[in-house]
């Protein structure tokens, strides 16, 4: 067997490949904003113009009023809140009243939350609430679908079995939340 | 002391030859996952955390509003703005741009625009509801609040 002496190498240098790779990866790195295209969904109202002026009388015990002031603070059923983790448990016993407690709702079909803002309030404190009453709404809903909250908000509606677990939840169940026009204290 | 002698045939070199392809593998990676910013933001944008998130699918199907407060204090002021397409603009304004956003849709799909808000945590609700009326005066009425994931607390 002839074997080459010499030994010489044969291979390519490629220890700069990794500096070419490297000033690539930076440029890449820098100019990278992962897609954020998530968020708390949102059906606004129909045109103002477009809504029939009627007067429509919703009893009180359907109505879930949340106000928050120009200083961020919260307002739930006409009493002060400090804590927020309270304002969960009381949505949650509000709509699943079933019209047991006279003074919360008919039917989970009728319960409103109502939730207003001042101007002066902040963007920050508003999606804060915004949250803790969406989890609220997920987590009765995952409870009817029966899984988890996490799974429940991952349900795929393209998929059939995903979309019959997510009808199941939502029948007869609306998540009614009236944003009503903001007060100018604070604006 | 024969016994501790050093063994001298050993490498002392670290093996580099792998390291283009971790390198490679990292610049496939974001090479893959980039989006190169199609708007500069001419508003400061520190987006609010939510847990409750949902992802919207389709990257055609959304439009994005910016509301904050300007980078450019001295030329804009320190009062939150909206921003549409690399401009500031006034509310009235967004008519016209949520028409112009429709009119790139196929007509099929118009009707399923979300318009993203991404607004600046600092922003005052005043300015997120007169957008909001606009949109609603424009017949948009699928929006979406832009949040970034909050770790979930344990209420």
């Amino acid at each position: 067997m002839a074997r080459s002496k010499g030994r010489a190498s044969v291979e390519i240098n490629s220890s700069s490949m990794a500096d070419i790779a490297f000033l690539l990866l930076i440029f890449f790195l820098m100019t990278t904003t992962i897609a954020t295209d998530r968020g708390l969904m949102l059906q606004l109202p129909p045109k103002p113009d477009d809504i029939p002026q009627e007067d429509v009388k919703i009893p009180e015990r359907n109505l879930f009023k949340i106000y928050l002031n120009s200083s961020d603070r919260l307002l739930v059923e006409n009493e002060p809140m400090s804590n927020l983790s309270s304002l969960k448990p009381q949505i949650k016993e509000f709509v699943l009243n079933k019209g047991r407690n006279p003074e919360l709702s008919d039917s989970p079909e009728e319960a409103i939350i109502s939730f207003k803002t001042d101007r002066g309030t902040t963007y920050e404190r508003y999606i804060e609430v915004l949250d803790v009453v969406t989890t609220a709404y997920n987590e009765m809903y995952a409870e009817r679908a029966g899984v988890t909250p996490e799974r429940f908000r991952k349900l795929d509606r393209k998929d059939p079995q995903d979309k019959a677990l997510y009808d199941k939840a939502r029948k007869n169940f609306p998540k009614n939340i009236s944003f009503a026009e903001p007060t100018n204290i604070g604006g | 002391m024969s016994k501790f002698k050093k063994k001298t045939s050993t490498s002392q070199n670290i093996p580099t030859a792998s390291l283009p392809d971790i390198i490679f593998m990292l610049l496939f990676f974001f090479m893959v996952t980039t989006v190169l910013r199609e708007t500069n933001l001419l508003v400061r944008q520190r987006i609010p955390e939510a847990t409750q998130l949902q992802k919207l699918e389709k990257k055609s199907l959304i439009s994005y509003i910016y509301i904050g407060k300007p980078m450019e204090t001295d030329k804009y002021g320190t009062e939150p703005r909206i921003q549409v397409n690399d401009v500031l603009v006034q509310p009235r304004d967004l008519l016209l741009f949520v028409t112009q956003e429709k009119d790139k849709l196929p007509e099929v799909q118009r009707d399923q625009l979300t318009m993203s808000m991404k607004v600046d945590e600092e922003a005052k609700m005043g300015i997120v509801t007169d957008v909001q009326l606009e949109l609603r005066n424009a017949s948009q009425r699928k929006i979406m609040y832009a949040t970034t994931q909050e770790v979930e607390q344990a209420f």
